[in-house]
């Protein structure tokens, strides 16, 4: 099984999120996920000062095999989300509104659990 | 119940991931599809495709057999060993298999069908086979192998012996030739230069481990099937089925219309829709901005809408290409839309064909 950081909340969908002190908040898709999908082609992203709310399809990314909607600077390297999933693959950044919704995702257990499942 | 070919431990000695392909346990991928993609077009690769169902059609009727059964004309086969790729239509018209087959006398051929409608094949083709003298036989003691790319060649001639060799040397496309335990062809589903080798499941490993040792880089279904939609190859299931006529199929390259006293299966039905000039024609699309284009994504022309029947990103382009089945009217080079996302992205239509040899054929 793919390592899975426990500072990190997960999404059943696989993503993951980081919340930095300043209320910013990282995106991106987990290890299993990438593993998944396989070779990453193209990377679509939210444009800087969108708007966005929780379930919304913000951002596509294509692997050679299946197109993947992402809910909720890596469009020139997108075999980052490959070979670093959880770090210099993440995908973008939003300020959070309301921090409250992170207590919808899972940890990295719950996470653990719920790919087992798959 | 899953099937396993017999180079299955092969597969997970070299880290493959694998996959259930219509029954089979099946390598995707080695680590990389794209990789193993450009060392077909670059050098060579090769791909288990023992799961692949090898039929001997023989006896006295053999020929008149197959002139039924397929919309292509065995007659023409004159050589041995000369190939030909064709269809197996219902009476209704639509594909049931396309298949390879090879001649080596009027009373013996060889069939190759797809593995995830042998059943229906075979029970078909013995349906058929009633009044004809011939025996239909299954070959499950044999592997095969694909080994394509510039360099595939010369890289299965260190294995072979001065015999095969001789055999081999200079063989024009489309032939396949038995000497000593192999049975090689050149033939491929790649677009490159290369052979589809027939071994006896006794010697597979060895012949693989082989290939492995002379640098041949395995490649798994995921290199496949971006290989063949560059090359602009038809997979069963996908671009064509039972519910649709070769016409529409870009597959009436392999229906021989003379001589008109010949009564293959389909052929009333075919012959009505070429005279209404109604079926839909299979084309190619090219994207060239971002975005892959996707199986069963609806195109928008001027002419009514038409659907993607194969889409993927081409490794070798670096952009998208796709197969798709759009009304007759529409013509390559024209600009016509595809729905992606809800919205609607420009393409262009080219033939259907991207890449032959490693270059771009557009």
């Amino acid at each position: 099984m793919s390592n899975i950081p426990s500072e990190l909340k997960y999404a059943t969908s696989h993503e993951w999120v980081r919340v930095d002190s300043d209320g910013i908040a990282t995106i991106g898709i987990s290890e299993h996920a990438q593993g998944l999908l396989g070779d990453m082609v193209f990377v679509e992203l939210p444009d800087v000062d969108d708007s966005i709310s929780a379930g919304d399809d913000v951002a596509v990314a294509e692997s050679v095999k299946a197109a993947s909607d992402i809910y909720a600077a890596l469009e020139d390297a997108p075999e980052l989300l490959n070979s670093d999933a959880f770090g210099e693959g993440w995908l973008f950044q939003v300020k959070l509104d309301d921090v409250s919704e992170l207590e919808n995702l899972l940890d990295a257990e719950g996470y653990k659990n719920s790919i087992d499942e798959d | 119940m899953t099937n396993k070919t017999v180079l299955h431990a092969k597969h997970l000695a070299s880290g493959a991931k694998m996959v259930d392909f219509f029954g089979w346990d099946m390598p995707i991928n080695y680590g990389s599809q794209i990789e193993e993609h450009h060392a077909v077009r670059t050098n060579a690769g090769m791909f288990d495709v023992s799961h692949m169902t090898i039929v001997d059609v023989q006896g006295a009727d053999a020929k008149a057999f197959l002139r039924r059964l397929v919309i292509n004309d065995v007659a023409k086969l004159a050589t041995p060993g000369k190939a030909l790729y064709t269809g197996m239509l219902n009476e209704e018209g639509g594909v049931i298999d396309d298949l390879i087959i090879y001649f080596f006398s009027d009373t013996d051929y060889r069939l190759v069908v797809n593995s995830a409608t042998r059943v229906k094949d075979l029970a078909w083709m013995t349906k058929q086979s009633t009044g004809f003298d011939i025996t239909i036989t299954e070959r499950p003691e044999f592997g095969m192998l694909a080994v394509q790319g510039p360099e595939a060649k010369a890289k299965v001639a260190k294995l072979l012996t001065a015999e095969q060799i001789e055999a081999v040397e200079g063989m024009k496309p489309f032939f396949g030739v038995q000497v000593g335990d192999l049975f090689i062809a050149t033939t491929g589903y790649t677009g490159e230069d290369g052979y589809e080798i027939i071994v006896p499941n006794s010697s597979a490993e060895d012949f693989w481990q082989k290939l492995l040792d002379e640098g041949v880089v395995p490649c798994g279904l995921g290199a496949r099937d971006t290989l063949r939609l560059e090359a602009g190859m038809n997979l069963y299931g996908l671009d064509m089925d039972e519910t649709v006529s070769p016409l529409a199929a870009n597959m009436a390259w392999t229906i021989s219309w003379e001589p008109t006293d010949r009564d293959f299966i389909g052929r009333d039905v075919l012959t009505a829709q070429k005279a209404a000039g109604d079926q839909p024609k299979l084309v190619g699309l090219v994207l060239e901005a971002k975005g892959v284009l996707r199986s069963h994504q609806v195109v928008v022309t001027e002419f009514g809408n038409g659907e993607i029947t194969s889409g993927t990103f081409s490794p070798t382009l670096g952009h998208s290409v796709a197969l798709a089945r759009v009304p007759r009217s529409v013509k390559v080079g024209d600009t016509i839309e595809v729905e992606m996302r809800k919205k609607l992205i420009k393409v262009q239509v080219t033939k259907p064909s991207f890449v032959r040899n490693g270059k771009k054929v557009f």
